[in-house]
């Protein structure tokens, strides 16, 4: 039989599709519909988190460190409780990683504060020392992205119902609305910052990098 | 029927060599270069946020499997193919014209791709990082790689495909199946006509994301590291050493055994995570039955070399492929093993995981290439290859050289698990995360001089190769098995 098949590489080329795809259709789609439920309380990303989530993304913070914390006594310990499904339900993509380079940052925003941040990014043996992590200078100067954070939102909201200004949930509302809400926000993590240049920027109406990645930290419960 | 000895094309499968040996080449001194900034981490100041570990970590992994692996396949199948097949390419201009046009976008592809990861223009997925109009042109390379092979397969004068042709079609199949569902993302300007123009958001939301993109990330391992590898020692080890395969029944039962199999294991890289209880076990029950296909593949070559093994010691080239044989077992023991929920709970997140990744990709994929490119050499250029004792010593230092980097990321990885569970006698956390950090310095150091002797090899075997181009040693038939070597 196989060496019939081996002759036809039409139908050998349809049993190979075949085969492969199996797997995926008994393991992958069954659980679509109940792994995406958001846990009570949960909120979408406002504004500058999403444009910090994008800052996080692009020096790829997920090389070194994880957000998922496994149901171990030593994990708990060490990083909160361990992480739930339903939290990552606004999370596109996911940022799990795959790699404790560093620690994992799933709850960072409970035990790390704005200072600290500032501190580490600029200078990570500044407050642990022997740390192998690069400082991260360029963010103090580079602006974030906002509008892309917002084309990001708006999709998601448009194509996924996520609930942004739903009762009760974040308000992103217009682009205008959006953006000075942010510099709000802005101003808020920029005033516990010591850093003149990233107050001078964002007195002036700027985000710099730092300030929206420091807004992801802090959202991370 | 004609019986003349036909004339193979190798145009295009010279270009895929030249840029395997280019990507090659970067992609592993940008591996050692980041493995040395883990152990100075003064390194990641020298070219500012272009040079830091966290932007070269992904630009490593896409030019080595992408870049490296993916030319490699390409080259290799653009011989193989022909001849296996008993088919020129050239007997038709049209199929001729889609293996070329499949060079050229893929190399521009990969080009946009090292711009983009340099720039930090990625969507954070593993292996799949690029974005959506890179997207884009993958599914069109892959459909021109698509059309040459059945192209090919097509205008075929042997009726039967040989088991090669069987693995470089799965790999097609494989890859665009995982591609498409793993890469399914709404570009963001596309909807709102705001921000910038090439980014998007992923289809898939947390939990689901991450099934989707381990059950491509695993599998894309499988599709792009080990079913087209598989497919080239298929073809080089009988052919270089003049033995048949062992068995046609062994090779039936590990290529449809593979196939059915390798998919399942996806999960095994979300063990104690999020996803249900019932598909990590299937993840790991998979990963270890997995030995089975894998084992089956390997002793099938091993066994080839039955009664020949005084050529492992003669020809260097026996050497590299039944070494990538070896490593290829040793790969799919230790991942199974990784797999197992207990052993998994210790070496997730750790060094033992690139450890384990290495030993597969520099041991088995990079050996099993090289071997491919040195035998095609001969027969491309019709010419002896440049230096016997310069392989020799490329072998013997390579492995040197994978031998210190898993053997360093084995103790790193399993040094780390343990410091991180370790507690004192009140239950307390022992170590600070910090420590756990430092005490790996001398295996960072170990494995980046694994690394560097690693990429030396690669400069012997370019030169070499580069050297049979215009060696004077001029063949005047081609060899039919055993490659003629210099001294």
């Amino acid at each position: 039989m196989f060496h019939w098949l081996e002759q036809r590489p039409f139908l050998f080329s349809v049993g190979v599709f075949l085969v492969i795809a199996f797997a995926g259709l008994i393991e992958i789609v069954p659980d679509f519909a109940q792994a995406s439920r958001p846990i009570a309380g949960k909120q979408p990303y406002t504004l500058l988190q999403l444009a910090g989530r994008h800052v996080y993304i692009k020096d790829s913070c997920n090389a070194c460190h994880s957000q998922l914390i496994r149901p171990f006594k030593s994990e708990t310990d060490r990083y909160g409780p361990y992480s739930v499904s339903g939290e990552y339900a606004y999370d596109r993509p996911f940022l799990w990683g795959s790699k404790r380079t560093g620690p994992d940052l799933h709850r960072v925003g409970e035990y790390r504060t704005t200072d600290w941040h500032e501190n580490h990014m600029w200078e990570p043996t500044s407050v642990v020392p022997g740390s192998i992590m690069p400082s991260y200078k360029h963010m103090f100067t580079q602006n974030a992205d906002l509008e892309t954070a917002y084309a990001e939102a708006l999709t998601v909201k448009k194509v996924f119902n996520v609930p942004y200004d739903k009762p009760g949930f974040t308000k992103l509302g217009s682009w205008e609305e959006a953006k000075k809400q942010a510099l709000e926000d802005a101003k808020k993590i920029a005033a516990e910052m010591k850093n003149q240049d990233v107050k001078d920027a964002v007195a002036r109406g700027e985000i710099p990098e730092i300030v929206a990645l420091i807004a992801y930290m802090n959202s991370l419960h | 029927m004609q019986n003349a000895a036909l004339e193979y094309d190798y145009t295009v499968a010279k270009w895929f060599t030249y840029l395997a040996i280019i990507f090659g080449i970067v992609g592993m001194v940008i591996g050692t270069y980041i493995a040395f900034e883990l152990a100075f981490p003064g390194l990641n100041e020298l070219f500012g946020q272009y040079g830091t570990f966290s932007r070269l970590r992904p630009l490593h992994t896409n030019v080595v499997a992408f870049g490296f692996t993916l030319s490699g396949i390409f080259a290799t199948f653009y011989y193989v193919g022909q001849r296996t097949l008993k088919v020129s390419i050239a007997e038709s201009k049209f199929v001729h014209g889609v293996a070329k046009l499949h060079f050229w976008l893929y190399f521009i592809l990969a080009a946009c791709l090292v711009v983009s990861e340099l720039l930090g223009i990625t969507t954070s997925k593993e292996y799949a990082e690029m974005e959506w109009p890179m997207d884009v042109l993958t599914v069109v390379v892959w459909v021109l790689w698509g059309m040459a092979m059945f192209g090919l397969i097509g205008m075929r004068r042997e009726k039967t495909l040989y088991i090669s042709m069987w693995y470089y079609i799965a790999t097609f199949l494989g890859v665009a199946m995982l591609y498409l569902f793993n890469n399914m993302e709404v570009p963001t300007y596309l909807v709102t006509g705001m921000g910038k123009w090439y980014h998007s958001v992923s289809m898939y939301a947390g939990t689901n994301d991450a099934l989707v993109q381990w059950w491509y990330g695993h599998n894309a391992v499988a599709f792009v590291f080990t079913v087209p590898i598989i497919a080239m020692i298929y073809y080089y080890l009988p052919k270089e050493s003049g033995q048949p395969v062992f068995s046609y029944k062994l090779s039936l039962l590990s290529f449809w055994g593979l196939m059915f199999v390798y998919l399942w294991a996806g999960s095994h890289h979300l063990i104690y995570s999020t996803v249900p209880d019932w598909m990590q076990t299937m993840g790991s029950i998979f990963s270890v039955v997995l030995i089975l296909p894998s084992w089956g593949s390997a002793i099938n070559m091993l066994l080839t070399m039955k009664g020949e093994w005084n050529q492992l010691k003669e020809s260097p080239l026996i050497k590299f492929m039944v070494l990538a044989s070896t490593f290829y077992m040793l790969s799919t023991l230790e991942g199974p093993i990784q797999s197992i929920k207990s052993v998994n709970a210790l070496a997730h997140f750790t060094d033992w995981i690139p450890g384990h990744v290495h030993d597969g990709t520099l041991g088995w994929v990079a050996f099993m290439i090289i071997a491919g490119t040195l035998h095609m050499a001969p027969r491309f250029y019709k010419r002896e290859i440049y230096s016997k004792k310069l392989m020799e010593m490329q072998f013997w230092i390579q492995t040197t050289g994978i031998v210190l980097y898993f053997s360093s990321m084995w103790i790193a990885g399993i040094t780390q698990g343990m410091m991180w569970r370790a507690v004192d006698q009140y239950g307390n956390l022992a170590y600070s995360f910090i420590d756990t950090v430092t005490v790996l310095h001398p295996y960072y150091t170990i494995r980046g001089i694994g690394g560097f002797l690693f990429v030396i090899g690669l400069f012997m075997w370019a030169y070499n190769f580069f050297k049979t181009m215009t060696s004077d040693k001029v063949l005047d038939k081609e060899p039919a098995f055993a490659s003629p070597m210099g001294a």
